[in-house]
């Protein structure tokens, strides 16, 4: 029962989230309402018992992602944008093919829901303590390559950054 | 009793004594900086401005709320709620003393015992920039704008160093829980130096210490990294706006924020609620003297009160037999294992808020470029190599 | 005491996410279409990457296993690293054309 609420909760709070994020005018109340759609997101991680993403979401994308969204949204003026037309000459184009892959997606789960075969759980997600160790462990052990890579995309993605934003190095 | 009724009392407790401190915290602030700079600092409104906090209280409740006619009131208006909410929640994971057992029932301060304290805490104060950035953007003023633009810059710059510093202690400790964090700082080295992170074992953590403090300065907004609100070159930054409770919910949050902090670092570092020296050599007893110590000697101002000051001779004498009738409480049996924490974990704590306005009154601002250039060039790679010293000595010792 | 992983013991079918997910995932896509700002646009996809994230870590929950969290751990990597870089392109595009209107920035056009 409390379960179900709270996911209602969350779950309206990230739906009335993105849906004001793509129709608000003003790019800094999309960046806030999509703020929002994030937490409510990062509210089912902590009923999933993710609780480290849970605070990755919240660090990462809410504080420093967003901080950044909002940095360039402040730095560029958009009084002139926020008075323009918002949506595509063919915008109903656009919503067309967003509805069909929705409907694809809802027509493949309806369709699977009755083929999908969960195997037995392999390793019981230990409930004292968090999950935060074993997470750690399949991610310094067993996914220890794509760890140090995605460490040098983040060097190349800081070093992309500063040559294209800075003048002159 | 029952736990839900248990949660209510602390925490209706922990708010209230919370709010007090942010307010009081004000008052010793302006009393520290004022005796710095030798003047006397507010004297007028209670003994020695004792009920100053109370007076501004009420100035700031019956003064007019305005909100600028191009301002954006909703997020105006969210923007104090924000900081004032974010900053007053974080210190539900902190915990002040030990599990104790009083009349029959089983409980310790401190609100909760998350087992991601840490990532809790974390989590908070990378949300904190948001009252401070939408405020400065929803004021619709260049000065609001620019304060909010340099604050979440440096915020979110001091982020990096600071989560560097938390994460080092939390590799001797293994684990998230803050409770679990000051119960293994537990003991002492050569029975005498206290076993806290600052002085742990295979690495100390002095440099991590220094490091968390000088980022703590950054991400609460205190000089010397004041930028945001830097009164000569930007009005009063992000809360130009603001007025009223508005502005005081700013207030508010940058104390609490200041406490919190504070707490935090105490918990990290500093070995939480366990004493400074063995309770063989009396560290129990350091309370008892330190509050008899000061009922003395307002007792003996009290009667040599100079003449011009009526009042002192009442009101010494008042908080005199106050404080030396606290003292004994100390020596309680029953309440020695709740107080005797309690007023370690306090002091400590205590000892730190001091030192943010020491600091204030000694140093002067950096210039925006030389805060951004000692972030990214020297803290950072200075605690990333603290992290990878006190790494690579965990690996090497376990 | 009672705990919060026991007061929210797993009763919300994994259903029910994948509908949200789904839901989350085709507002994004929406967005993405038909929104002419490029830095709403690009909102846009943080709300996909996120919708997929929760799919993610919902089938994670599902199968106790952590590598759904590995998964979406990586994606909000990706995701900085493009936040950063794709926020630098905008800058430099405001600065060059003074404009925000993915319509006006088209010289790679034929």
């Amino acid at each position: 029962m409390t379960e179900t609420v709270f996911f209602y909760c969350f779950a309206a709070l990230a739906v009335a989230g993105a849906i004001l994020t793509v129709t608000m005018r003003n790019a800094v109340h999309c960046a806030i309402s999509l703020i929002a759609s994030l937490g409510g997101v990062a509210g089912l991680y902590l009923m999933l018992h993710a609780e480290f993403l849970f605070a990755v979401q919240i660090v990462l994308y809410i504080g420093g992602i967003m901080v950044l969204f909002l940095f360039v949204i402040m730095l560029v003026n958009l009084e002139a944008a926020a008075r323009e037309r918002q949506f595509h000459r063919s915008w109903v184009g656009g919503l067309l093919c967003a509805g069909g892959t929705g409907a694809m997606l809802a027509w493949f789960w309806l369709r699977g829901a009755g083929t999908l075969r969960l195997p037995p759980a392999v390793q019981p997600t230990p409930r004292e303590g968090g999950n935060v160790e074993s997470l750690a462990m399949v991610l310094f052990r067993d996914y220890l390559v794509p760890f140090e890579l995605a460490s040098l995309l983040l060097l190349v993605a800081i070093v992309g950054g500063v040559m294209m934003a800075k003048k002159r190095i | 009793m029952n736990f839900y009724l248990l949660t209510l009392i602390k925490m209706a407790l922990t708010a209230l004594v919370l709010l007090t401190c942010c307010a009081y915290a004000v008052w010793v602030e302006r009393k520290v900086l004022a005796h710095i700079q030798l003047r006397p600092g507010p004297y007028r409104v209670g003994p020695h401005g004792l009920l100053q906090p109370l007076a501004d209280l009420i100035k700031l409740l019956t003064k007019e709320g305005i909100v600028p006619s191009y301002a954006n009131p909703f997020f105006y208006l969210l923007a104090p709620f924000l900081a004032v909410a974010l900053a007053l929640t974080a210190i539900v994971v902190i915990p002040f003393t030990p599990e104790f057992e009083l009349f029959g029932v089983r409980t310790a301060i401190g609100l909760t015992d998350l087992n991601i304290g840490i990532l809790f805490l974390l989590a908070l104060s990378s949300l904190g920039v948001y009252g401070i950035a939408i405020g400065g953007w929803a004021s619709n003023n260049k000065y609001s704008l620019m304060g909010s633009l340099r604050s979440s810059a440096q915020m979110v710059s001091y982020e990096l160093p600071l989560a560097m510093a938390i994460v080092s202690p939390l590799l001797l400790v293994n684990t998230l829980n803050l409770r679990e964090i000051v119960e293994l700082q537990n003991g002492f080295h050569f029975g005498l130096l206290p076993k806290w992170n600052v002085f742990a074992s295979p690495v100390p953590q002095a440099l991590g210490f220094v490091i968390f403090l000088i980022a703590a300065f950054a991400e609460t907004n205190r000089v010397p990294f004041d930028l945001p609100e830097a009164e000569s070159e930007l009005v009063a930054g992000f809360h130009t706006e603001y007025s009223s409770m508005m502005f005081a919910s700013f207030f508010m949050a940058e104390y609490a924020n200041i406490i919190t902090i504070c707490c935090v670092a105490t918990v990290l570092f500093l070995g939480g609620w366990h004493p400074l020296w063995p309770a063989e050599y009396g560290s129990d007893l350091v309370p008892v003297v330190l509050l008899a110590a000061a009922g003395l000697m307002l007792l003996f101002h009290a009667a040599q009160a100079a003449r011009r000051r009526k009042w002192d001779r009442f009101t010494f004498p008042v908080f005199g037999v106050l404080l030396l009738g606290l003292a004994p409480v100390f020596l309680i049996p029953v309440l020695k294992p709740v107080l005797i924490p309690f007023f370690w974990f306090v002091a400590k704590a205590g000892f730190l808020v001091f030192v943010f306005i020491w600091i204030r009154g000694t140093l002067p601002r950096y210039r925006y470029d030389q805060l951004m250039r000692f972030a990214w060039t020297f803290l950072f790679p200075l605690s990333l190599a603290n992290l990878l010293v006190t790494g690579l000595v965990v690996a090497l010792a376990g | 005491m009672p705990d919060l992983a026991q007061l929210l013991a797993a009763e919300v079918p994994l259903s029910w996410y994948l509908i949200l997910s789904v839901i989350l995932f085709v507002i994004g896509a929406a967005g993405f279409l038909i929104r002419r700002n490029i830095i709403t646009v690009f909102m846009c996809i943080e709300l996909m990457l996120n919708a997929v994230n929760l799919s993610f870590i919902a089938f994670s929950h599902k199968l106790k296993m952590v590598d759904g969290h590995i998964y979406s751990f990586f994606v909000m990597v990706v995701a900085a690293a493009e936040a950063a870089v794709g926020l630098a392109i905008i800058l430099t595009v405001f600065k060059n054309r003074e404009t925000l209107e993915i319509d006006e920035v088209s010289s790679l056009k034929l």
